[in-house]
């Protein structure tokens, strides 16, 4: 099960310190904490607040992971092209990070990230999951993100048509499920979603 | 890409003022209420759903707006979009409004599933959930043809199972574990007819049904899975890949022995009974619970992914999902045959078949994992041989695959999950490879100083470092962790010589692959690029230096260390030393080093500590030349050095020839400050009969004169010729350490006394004074006052200057270098209460 995925800057942001990463697009699956041990008291804004600052800490982890992989591999990369999504998204970074049990879920979480030149695309999945198919899931979202949001073009489409990621994730990982899907059956979702972003 | 357009949009989204704010609301209530379903209300809740969105604070919805954002999303007939974003508005938005929605009054599927969206992540309690699911389970218990079942029933249940087990009842549990066997082993093998349209729930009939294929375009033979492949799918069918999809996660959950008593172990003697005989066949496991018929129908489903895997599949992705389906099924049929062993005979003959197929083929190097674990968890209870398993997991796979993140990391996940089996089978391994060991050839070196080759047990996780040395950053936590399970006193030196290589391993992997790629392009990628082939490779590639490089690539341990070698290695690297990937390497070490000896120092006995010493006297200068690398080891080297001598004190006068050695040599003043420090200090505080029987005056006289001579000349001979390059720290913890070698041969106190008096011309000479601050110069005439003052009193001397062993705690030489300060205070706490006891 998917915990939370997130799509967010990896390059500088003028009006953010060197190390901390812009969150362009999050969507959280599961309550940061479980309901049993979730203290019910705890006021909605406060709880809100919490969440999104343990979402800023995984977006901060992927980057500095993502910048010291880049900077080992240690070759210049290329500017982006539209419509060389593929290409993009096959010479992306990617890698796995563990979460341990604290820092910042009360549960151990894998973080599984790709760096798509300056945008990272991460997903937290939990520790048993099958990461291969959680490996597949991301691309197969960062590619549909980076075509039906033209992400790889200077553009604000990921903040104001957020609402195609939301429908992107229901149909490919509804409430955080990760689905074991053909080719087929991915075409079949596919039309789904094109038929509800065309009204 | 990332645009400074985005960044002023967010902006204006959090700083949008409240009189604006209530204008925008107001207007979306007016187009909501009007039904207006256009581009501008579109428009208009994309925006509000970025201005709830952007900020981590909560924004609060008036309440009109609520209602109307509510019914909009429970509202069937609103399009998809709009759902999508009421949904997604709600959820973000505050206040909560999970105890408004209409659950119960929803009878359309798609709505049900937008709904179960806030609901999931706005409940508060476990009667929200409870809820939710018992709706949804009552529409697939009651088979209605006007009541739709939800087609994310099971994606909803296994959130909300997630958040909290125990939402579901028995009852519920085992409709739930009834619906999974049809779903799984009885949909439909006919395609679906197509549809024109994106209807999203209708079922609709094929009028001529045609058999569903496989991935490679044959007729379906068997039951309907995850990896048919059809025009299009039939609700059911939808269903089997939702239920195997969540069967894992359920079975987590769900599929637990409660009494693993007597009764247990006698029904899987009777399940085992029947399926020695035959397959189970439907009919014989109709009569089995809702529990034990799922295992059989999700047995049998992997059994059938895995025969389905082998067929060659004419789409990339189904390739790919082949090997997920794989590492789902082995994990699954794992999970079932640690509830129920009788499975695990079962499952061998497929996993034994699977493992043979798959194991000379790289390219499911990722399967293995899972196999392997089927392996450790159940080869004794099968009696099956897995040794051949797991020499191709910790032999082939760091060797040829340390390029791969994924893969190292799920590696190194799997090491870590089995640490403790592993540690504990460990001599297991050992034993089977020392004939390996001895038929592969050994390096063509001449070892200096070989080591016996003592390490045949850490051979197989020797090689793990190759991952660790390319992926440094990201595995340096999980090292960690399994570094103290790869000790044993029989690795602990050669390890430890791995790790302070680990950088030359990350250099010498580097040149490899540059090394296949230069091959590859011959020349011309280098010389287009503009650069040359640097020296390092070109030496990699000659033969003459073959045997060193093979030594660090080693894939085995026990083949001893050379110092010389070593040095000439380090000299052909020099041009890789800036290299990113070995500097991030390089700042892994001192860490792990940390771990290294906090663990060694829990099992070593005195000689493993007398040889962990001579090592750390020998590598402090035989490191790679990394930019801050030799500092950082020998700050780690330095405090380790002294837990060791506390340890085992004896270690100072056995080692006592290299010790002097180090601290005789001025060379070592400038190369290697902090430990020379150390060494020194260690020396003073532990030679002294009080730790050791064996120390005569001798030692005391030969150590004293060794390091008057020192002292000597850097303070006397070489101070007029330039500034100091050393601390005035080094030059107090000198004098301090003759003082309390005196003080254990009176007859040396003469000597030392006028030396110190010296000290006073020495802070006042030129270069000095320039170099050092007046408040140093002035610490070190003091000390020097001190110790002469307290050598005049030579059995209060040799009181304050070597204190009992048995009150010795590290707190009390933590500010300074000697056992004066603790003593002092002891002393002056005495004194007071003496004048009490006098007056009173």
């Amino acid at each position: 099960m998917v915990k939370c995925f997130l799509i967010h800057t990896l390059c500088p942001v003028s009006t953010l310190s060197a190390k901390e990463s812009r969150i362009l697009y999050c969507r959280v699956f599961e309550p940061m904490d479980q309901l049993s041990g979730m203290n019910t008291d705890i006021i909605p804004e406060e709880k809100r607040l919490l969440e999104k600052e343990k979402l800023a800490t995984i977006a901060r982890q992927v980057q500095s992971t993502c910048s010291l992989w880049r900077e080992a591999r240690g070759q210049p990369s290329v500017e982006p092209v539209l419509g060389e999504e593929a290409r993009a998204l096959e010479e992306a970074d990617s890698g796995m990070l563990r979460l341990p049990v604290g820092d910042p879920f009360p549960e151990e979480h894998f973080l599984l990230w790709l760096g798509v030149h300056a945008l990272g695309f991460s997903m937290v999945c939990q520790a048993d999951d099958n990461l291969l198919l959680a490996e597949g899931t991301l691309r197969s979202l960062a590619s549909h993100c980076l075509e039906s949001l033209r992400l790889l073009a200077p553009g604000s489409e990921v903040l104001l048509k957020s609402d195609r990621i939301e429908a992107l994730l229901h149909h490919l990982v509804p409430h955080g499920q990760l689905l074991f899907i053909n080719h087929r059956f991915a075409q079949s979702l596919d039309k789904e979603l094109t038929a509800c972003m065309a009204k | 890409m990332y645009a400074q357009g985005t960044e002023s949009l967010i902006k204006q989204a959090r700083e949008i003022n409240d009189e604006e704010l209530v204008k925008f609301y107001g207007r979306i209530s007016k187009l909501l209420l009007n039904k207006d379903y256009g581009n501008e209300t579109v428009d208009s809740l994309q925006r509000l759903h970025l201005i709830v969105s952007a900020t981590k604070y909560g924004r609060r919805l008036p309440s009109d707006l609520l209602e109307k954002l509510q019914a909009l999303l429970c509202s069937p007939g609103s399009s998809e979009q709009l759902q999508v974003l009421s949904s997604s508005i709600l959820r973000e938005g505050l206040p909560l409004s999970v105890a408004k929605l209409p659950i119960k009054d929803l009878q359309d599927s798609r709505t049900t599933s937008y709904v179960a969206s806030v609901i999931l992540a706005q409940a508060k309690s476990k009667a929200e959930l409870a809820e939710l699911s018992h709706h949804l389970l009552k529409a697939v218990e009651i088979r209605q043809p006007d009541v739709q079942v939800c087609r994310h029933t099971l994606p909803i249940l296994s959130a909300a199972i997630r958040s909290s087990p125990d939402v579901l009842m028995e009852d519920h549990v085992n409709l739930v574990n009834r619906k999974l066997v049809d779903w799984l082993r009885y949909a439909s093998n006919q395609q679906g007819a197509s549809m024109s349209t994106g209807g999203f729930f209708m079922g609709p009939r094929a009028r001529q049904p045609a058999p569903m294929n496989e991935v490679d375009g044959a007729v379906a033979g068997d039951f309907f899975t995850v990896l048919c492949v059809g025009q299009s799918y039939t609700e059911d069918q939808w269903m089997n890949m939702y239920a195997f999809s969540m069967l894992r996660k359920w079975l987590r959950t769900y599929d637990i022995e409660e009494n693993s008593g007597s009764g247990a172990d006698d029904r899987s003697e009777v399940d085992g009974s029947v399926m020695s005989m035959v397959s189970a066949t439907s009919s014989s496991s109709r009569l089995l619970p809702p529990k034990e018929r799922l295992r059989e129908k999700a047995f049998e489903y992997c059994q059938r992914l895995v025969e389905q895997s082998d067929r060659k599949a004419v789409k990339k992705a189904d390739t790919e999902l082949q090997k997920a389906c794989l590492v789902e099924a082995v994990t699954i049929m794992n999970i079932i045959c640690k509830e129920d062993p009788s499975f695990v005979y079962r499952a061998f003959p497929c996993i034994k078949a699977l493992y043979s197929r798959l194991s000379g083929d790289l390219a499911f190097s990722r399967v293995l994992l899972p196999i392997a674990q089927f392996y450790l968890n159940h080869s004794e209870t099968a009696a099956v041989d897995s040794e051949a398993v797991f020499r191709q997991l910790f032999s082939s796979f760091p060797a040829e695959l340390f390029n791969e993140p994924m893969l190292a990391f799920e590696f190194v996940q799997f090491c870590r999950t089995n640490m403790a089996v592993l540690q504990e089978s460990m001599p297991l391994y050992g034993q089977s490879f020392p004939n390996l060991l001895k038929v592969s050839p050994r390096p063509s070196v001449p070892l200096v100083s070989p080591t016996p080759p003592c390490c045949h047990g850490n051979h197989n996780l020797c090689l793990c470092r190759k991952f660790l040395a390319w992926n440094s950053p990201a595995l340096v936590s999980e090292y960690m962790e399994l570094l103290p399970s790869l000790l044993a006193p029989s690795t602990a030196i050669e390890l430890l010589h791995s790790l302070l290589d680990l950088p030359c391993l990350a250099a010498v992997l580097d040149l490899q692959l540059r090394s296949a790629s230069y091959a590859a392009s011959e020349k011309t990628l280098w010389d287009s690029g503009g650069s040359k082939a640097p020296s390092s490779l070109d030496a990699f590639r000659q033969p003459h230096y073959r045997g060193m490089f093979l030594y660090i690539l080693r894939p085995e341990a026990g083949t001893g260390d050379t110092i010389d070698r070593l040095r000439m290695l380090h000299d052909i690297l020099a041009d890789m030393v800036e290299s990113p990937r070995v500097v991030q390497c390089a700042q892994t070490v001192p860490v792990l080093l940390h771990v290294y000896f906090h663990t060694v120092a829990q099992f070593a006995d005195d000689k493993l500590i007398n040889q962990l010493v001579l090592v750390l006297l020998e590598r402090s200068s035989l490191l790679m030349d990394i930019k801050n690398y030799q500092t950082e080891v020998q700050r780690v080297f330095s405090s380790h050095l002294l837990a060791l001598c506390k340890l085992h004190p004896s270690l100072i006068m056995e080692q006592s020839r290299e010790l002097l050695d180090m601290a005789g040599s001025t060379i070592n003043i400038y190369q290697k400050e902090e430990l020379y420090t150390h060494v020194v200090w260690a020396i003073g505080e532990y030679l002294s009969l009080s730790h050791d029987a064996r120390c005569t005056v001798e030692h005391i006289t030969s150590s004293f004169e060794t390091l008057e001579a020192v002292l000597f000349e850097i303070t006397q001979v070489r101070q007029s010729a330039s500034a100091p390059r050393f601390s005035p720290r080094l030059v107090t913890v000198l004098m301090t350490t003759l003082a309390k070698l005196a003080s254990r041969s009176q007859d040396l106190i003469p000597r030392v006394s006028l030396f110190l008096s010296k000290m006073h011309s020495f802070t006042c000479s030129a270069p000095v004074v320039a170099c050092y601050s007046e408040e140093d110069r002035e610490a070190i005439v003091t000390r020097a006052h001190e110790l002469v003052n307290l050598l005049k009193l030579p059995n209060v001397a040799q009181f304050v200057l070597t204190p009992s062993a048995s009150g010795d705690t590290p707190r009390w030489h933590r500010d300074t270098n000697a056992s004066l300060p603790f003593a002092m205070r002891a002393l002056s706490g005495l004194l007071p209460k003496h004048n009490t006891f006098l007056t009173g």
